[in-house]
């Protein structure tokens, strides 16, 4: 389980979720993301192609952190669900509430 | 730093190997919820599931009752412990996940997804394991809760 934090040439910030976004973990993406924020970052994209799978807790750190972006002025983009998660979005009706694309790269285009 | 978790397996005789249960006592904090989802869901690779209800449905449900019983069952008090039990057999399988809390009134958790509250950070667990599982149900006391993920 692990996230990492990259910058592409127009200054978004694509994060890998690597394995689970749940419980154990979520304050540590939290974390990441908002430092990030506080760093001056305003676009940021969350690529989950790697992810096996979120939790309750992991969708809400997802729902605060877009809040927290909004704020500042900035967007946050979820690219890269499997049909699992993308089901999980759909349940929840979290779907209506963030721009989902498929690829990280789709996402990164439309900014 | 996590303490290994040692589950317990007991195969029942006469099901042909079938009927398998096992326990697993899992302390209570976080950061033992993925090693316990783990370890349980590895036990249950081969029960008469569906391969998308052994990767997602089981892992992510067992995920939701455990962070329940830890934080709001245990209150994340290390002198308590979380059981989970598996039950595997041709039916399919059945996780029952108690704590050692007062127990709480599930009818009492408003439904997510109603427009007012689809923002809000927390309150999905209970509804994301009812949407996951094939039947949910608690104990008297709200302190354990079964589900049942049903081969078909």
């Amino acid at each position: 389980m692990s996230f990492s934090l990259r910058k592409d040439s127009h200054g978004v910030v694509v994060v890998g979720v690597d394995g689970q976004l749940i419980v154990g973990n979520r304050q540590e993406l939290k974390q990441k993301v908002l430092d990030a924020l506080e760093g001056g970052a305003k676009k940021f994209v969350i690529d989950f192609s790697k992810t096996g799978y979120i939790d309750s807790s992991g969708l809400g750190v997802l729902v605060s952190l877009s809040k927290k972006i909004r704020e500042e002025g900035g967007d946050l983009r979820l690219a890269g669900l499997n049909e699992d998660l993308q089901t999980l979005f759909e349940l929840t009706k979290l779907d209506t509430l963030f721009a989902i694309t498929k690829t990280p790269e789709e996402a990164l285009a439309a900014f | 730093m996590t303490l290994p978790l040692r589950p317990l397996v007991r195969r029942l005789p006469g099901s042909g190997g079938l009927d398998v249960e096992i326990s697993l006592s899992v302390p209570s904090a976080l950061e033992y919820v993925a090693d316990a989802v783990d370890v349980i869901a590895r036990h249950c690779a081969d029960a008469p599931l569906s391969a998308r209800v052994l990767r997602f449905n089981l892992r992510v449900a067992l995920a939701e009752a455990l962070a329940n019983a830890i934080l709001y069952g245990n209150r994340e008090d290390a002198s308590k412990n979380v059981r989970i039990r598996a039950e595997l057999s041709r039916d399919g399988v059945r996780l029952l996940v108690s704590d050692e809390g007062p127990g709480f009134d599930p009818s009492s958790v408003p439904d997510p997804t109603d427009t007012p509250r689809i923002g809000r950070e927390a309150g999905r667990g209970l509804f994301v394991i009812r949407q996951l599982a094939d039947e949910v149900t608690f104990n008297a006391e709200g302190n354990g809760v079964c589900l049942i993920f049903r081969s078909h």
